[in-house]
């Protein structure tokens, strides 16, 4: 009534006008599956511990890390990091350095004396795990975490399986494995070691067990028979590795040491017979490199350490002071076909490094199903022996550390749920935020951090570790170069380029929300975010 | 190298709005949990509006700047229909509306008002190209002349949108607009015409002009805080993208933008006194096609034919000019140790 002159209706604000309704396309904040985090045989999520590391807490990094796997520091220096092969960052600069960065936090937790969470309350239930490798001590972890007592039965001297046994020490440091296995071992793991089981039922049966978890690897060598005027000539590589552990190898090698075989364990003998001071060590292999199943990083490494590649050739007989190889080629399907042209090579030993099996004799129980020498384990890794559950490399599976430790918590989660008569219900898998999912224009170019690398020389003579760690400054950068792929990192894109102000930012470490009543549904926010993490629907009609 | 483009790494730098891992003091107005929304929600712009987006941003840094002591007067256009339909209004900042053509004639009184009252008030006059470039312009070079203080921002779409997308002498060559069909020998708006605003205002010897870019928060709010310190005749002119006008996808105006300053088509300088004193240098060097297949005004370009092919090129020389007289050329390396 007292408006000013042609002045009809009151002021108001635009908010009354709701521009939502113009909308047909809605945008949603979604987390989709980092390609790491869909990599990582072992279950862990680098985009979330690498999301603490970028921020400097190295604490809650670490303790995100062994929410999944107990000894990142191990993992850290043998895994072959698929995540880093996945890495979405691979296809703007390089990959991310996860394995350096999951390193930095391992050996950081070390020198802390950082422990793991303690274990669960009480439950009662008694479970046996057979073999103290990777796959057996992630069980362990992860079934004490869950309140069960556990017992740890191990064959050999010392926990560790193939990461003691099988791992050279210029790969992976005792005092590192030997520090997280305690860690584990400290939760209340009860430990017997050198003590082989012959028959996991009844060990199970005797000991009162409710359940029992077998992962006693796959050390047995495969044979192949090779003419030899000199038997004692021809040693087998996991025994050799098994030995050096042992500290009685270096008698027993030659020095000029002919390594028969293409994988990963070909490569370690090969340099470990040229740090106990073989002249010469040969890689004889029957097709090339391009089919080794090694990884080529670890073929760069042994040629720069000195050991020498015969491609397209096999042991053909074994005579006094030098062998003979026999010339491959590739025929037109892609196989490796004798040619019969002979060549003499000067070794005086062969190491015999052509894939290993599973000693089977503990599992032949009833119901217990072997298939291809490994053990048969339905989706739960239990075998057809109730209660007898499997995992590992005596499994099938590709056999790594990784994989293992994966096997280990995947098992324990299933025996938790099977002692309790349930079932461990894994929720369905988001979908991967793929490359093409982001928008890489906002990520700042900053190249890898470099790991130092021992010179080449005391690579040659010592049993030193080959690759040193990252110190904090490079780890730090490095976690930063994390593309946080599927997940939001609150980098306010979203919140800043809406033209309408319809997206309320909550605070720290709280997200964003999204107002419908304004939202017009442009699509800006969800081009714009760098992360893949806001997805476009169709309003429904 | 300005302050606001130091920090690169961190993950995204100062690529992005916001960053957690950034100081706070190196974070966007935008970024801000309380920023002013001096053009709040409920406005009618088209979706995805670039305009909409700049002129928050301008304002938003302005109010900042000005610890709140604004004063925005706004020309006819766009940005005055869409953000104000009597009796509702979007702005949440002291706004004044009067003609097409005078709002620089209307920002000098008002700021001649304020400087009687002894009053500490800033002033902005705001508008876009048609009637910043085209209808106010007479108003606006007295401003300029005169010196006055007002900071004048000129959100530039590159045609009349609001009353159907007629060609303005912002509009680029080849552009089909309603009064430049893409028909004919020479498809869509003539080369040769139009003008260039930042340098007629540089002409004037005021003591700020810059360009600015909606796909360049930090550079963007950098020069308003600098205007904002200095008093006299100042000239923002902000690129901003219109999906209905230049018939691109409203998701992509941002990314528009960004192909524009990264193709070399819109230069982001500073001028003082005349000269030309700061030039912000392209991350990732576009081709003029990237930044021109986006759009439909530009659709005829693809035809395929030798004319279109002669066109593209005529445009790529004009984007290569720029880049060689303000010397953008991405920087050889910008890796960073932590």
């Amino acid at each position: 009534m007292n408006k000013p002159f042609a002045i009809t209706l009151d002021p108001a604000s635009s908010r009354l006008n709701h521009t939502g309704a113009w909308r047909v396309r809605r945008p949603i904040y979604v987390d989709r599956l980092s390609p790491c985090d869909h990599a990582c045989p072992a279950g862990e999520r680098p985009q979330a511990w690498l999301a603490h590391a970028e921020e400097g807490d190295y604490r809650a990094a670490w303790d995100e890390l062994v929410r999944h796997n107990p000894i990142p520091a191990v993992m850290g220096r043998a895994c072959y990091h698929p995540c880093e092969t996945a890495c979405n960052r691979g296809k703007l600069d390089a990959a991310v350095s996860i394995h350096a960065v999951e390193r930095f936090l391992g050996d950081l937790a070390i020198r802390e004396h950082w422990r793991l969470p303690n274990a669960g309350p009480e439950t009662g239930k008694r479970v046996l795990v057979i073999g103290g490798g990777p796959s057996g001590l992630s069980a362990a972890y992860h079934l004490a975490l869950a309140g069960h007592a556990v017992t740890l039965r191990e064959a050999a001297p010392a926990l560790g399986g193939m990461m003691r046994y099988g791992i050279p020490r210029y790969r992976l440091p005792r005092d590192v494995l030997d520090a997280e296995i305690a860690r584990v071992v400290e939760m209340g793991v009860r430990v017997e070691t050198g003590a082989r089981v012959s028959d996991a039922a009844r060990a199970k049966a005797e000991g009162g067990f409710d359940a029992c978890f077998a992962a006693i690897g796959a050390h047995l060598a495969n044979r192949v028979e090779i003419p030899a005027a000199d038997a004692t000539r021809i040693l087998e590589a996991t025994s050799l590795l098994h030995d050096v552990e042992d500290g009685r190898a270096a008698a027993r090698i030659g020095r000029r040491v002919a390594v028969y075989g293409g994988g990963n364990t070909a490569i370690d003998a090969a340099r470990t017979v040229k740090r106990l001071g073989a002249e010469e060590a040969w890689i004889v292999y029957r097709r090339t490199r391009a089919h080794m199943p090694a990884h080529d990083f670890e073929v760069r490494e042994a040629m720069a350490e000195g050991v020498e590649m015969r491609w397209l050739s096999t042991v053909q007989r074994v005579e006094p002071g030098h062998i003979v190889v026999e010339r491959m080629e590739i025929d037109t399907d892609g196989k490796a076909r004798p040619t019969g042209k002979l060549e003499t090579l000067d070794a005086d030993t062969v190491v015999l490094a052509v894939g290993q099996n599973v000693d089977i004799s503990a599992v032949q129980v009833p119901g217990v199903h072997i298939v291809d020498g490994v053990v048969a384990v339905n989706a739960q890794m239990m075998t057809g022996h109730s209660g007898l559950f499997a995992g590992g490399d005596m499994v099938p599976c590709e056999r790594t550390i990784a994989v293992a430790v994966g096997h280990g918590e995947k098992a324990a989660r299933n025996i938790d749920a099977w002692m309790r008569s349930t079932t461990c219900e894994s929720a369905a898998e988001p979908e991967v935020a793929g490359f093409e999912s982001l928008n890489p224009w906002y990520y700042g170019d900053a190249d890898p951090a470099v790991q130092p690398t021992l010179d080449a020389v005391r690579r040659r003579t010592t049993f030193d570790e080959v690759h040193g760690g990252l110190d904090e400054e490079h780890a730090l950068l490095e976690a930063r170069r994390c593309l946080s792929c599927g997940h939001c990192f609150e980098c306010d894109n979203c919140y800043g380029m809406c033209p309408d102000n319809a997206i309320v930012k909550l605070g720290p470490g709280r997200g964003f929300r999204i107002d419908l009543d304004y939202c017009k549904g442009c699509g800006i926010c969800s081009s714009e975010c760098p992360c893949g993490a806001i997805a476009m629907v169709d309003e429904d009609a | 190298m300005s302050a606001e483009q130091q920090v690169k790494f961190y993950q995204t730098g100062t690529f992005t709005v916001g960053n957690r891992l950034l100081d706070p003091s190196k974070r966007t107005v935008q970024a801000s949990i309380d920023r002013r929304n001096a053009l709040t929600s409920g406005h009618r712009a088209c979706q995805g509006c670039g305009e909409a987006l700049g002129a928050r941003y301008v304002l938003d840094a302005a109010m900042r700047a000005t610890g709140g002591r604004l004063v925005a007067v706004n020309a006819t256009g766009c940005l005055e229909v869409f953000s104000t339909p009597y009796p509702e209004s979007a702005w949440q900042v002291a706004w004044l509306h009067s003609l097409f053509g005078n709002a620089a004639a209307v920002a000098s009184g008002v700021a001649a008002a304020l400087r009687v009252k002894g009053s500490d008030v800033r002033v902005i006059a705001q508008g876009g190209d048609g009637g910043t470039m085209d209808i106010g312009f007479g108003c606006l070079s007295g401003m300029f002349e005169r010196n006055d203080d007002v900071l004048y921002v000129c959100y530039d779409n590159e045609a009349y949108m609001n009353t159907g997308v007629q060609r303005s002498s912002a509009t680029p060559a080849a552009a089909r607009t309603s009064t430049t069909p893409a028909l004919g020998d020479e498809p869509g708006n003539s080369f040769g015409t139009g003008k260039n605003l930042p340098a007629l205002a540089m002409a004037h010897g005021i003591p700020y002009v810059a360009t600015a870019s909606v796909a360049d928060l930090h550079d963007l709010e950098g020069k308003v805080e600098r205007a904002m310190a200095i008093h006299g005749a100042r000239y923002l002119h902000v690129h901003v993208p219109c999906p209905l006008g230049w018939g691109s996808d409203p998701a992509r105006t941002i990314q528009i933008a960004r192909l524009a300053v990264e193709s070399g088509l819109f230069p982001l300088f500073e001028a003082s006194c005349g000269e030309v004193v700061r030039a912000t240098p392209i991350r990732r060097r576009a081709k003029v096609d990237e930044y021109l297949r986006l759009q439909t005004r530009f659709a005829h370009l693809f035809d395929g034919t030798p004319r279109s092919a002669e066109a593209l090129a005529r445009i790529q020389a004009l984007a290569d000019r720029n880049v060689s007289r303000f010397g953008l050329a991405p920087r050889e390396t910008e890796h960073h140790s932590p």
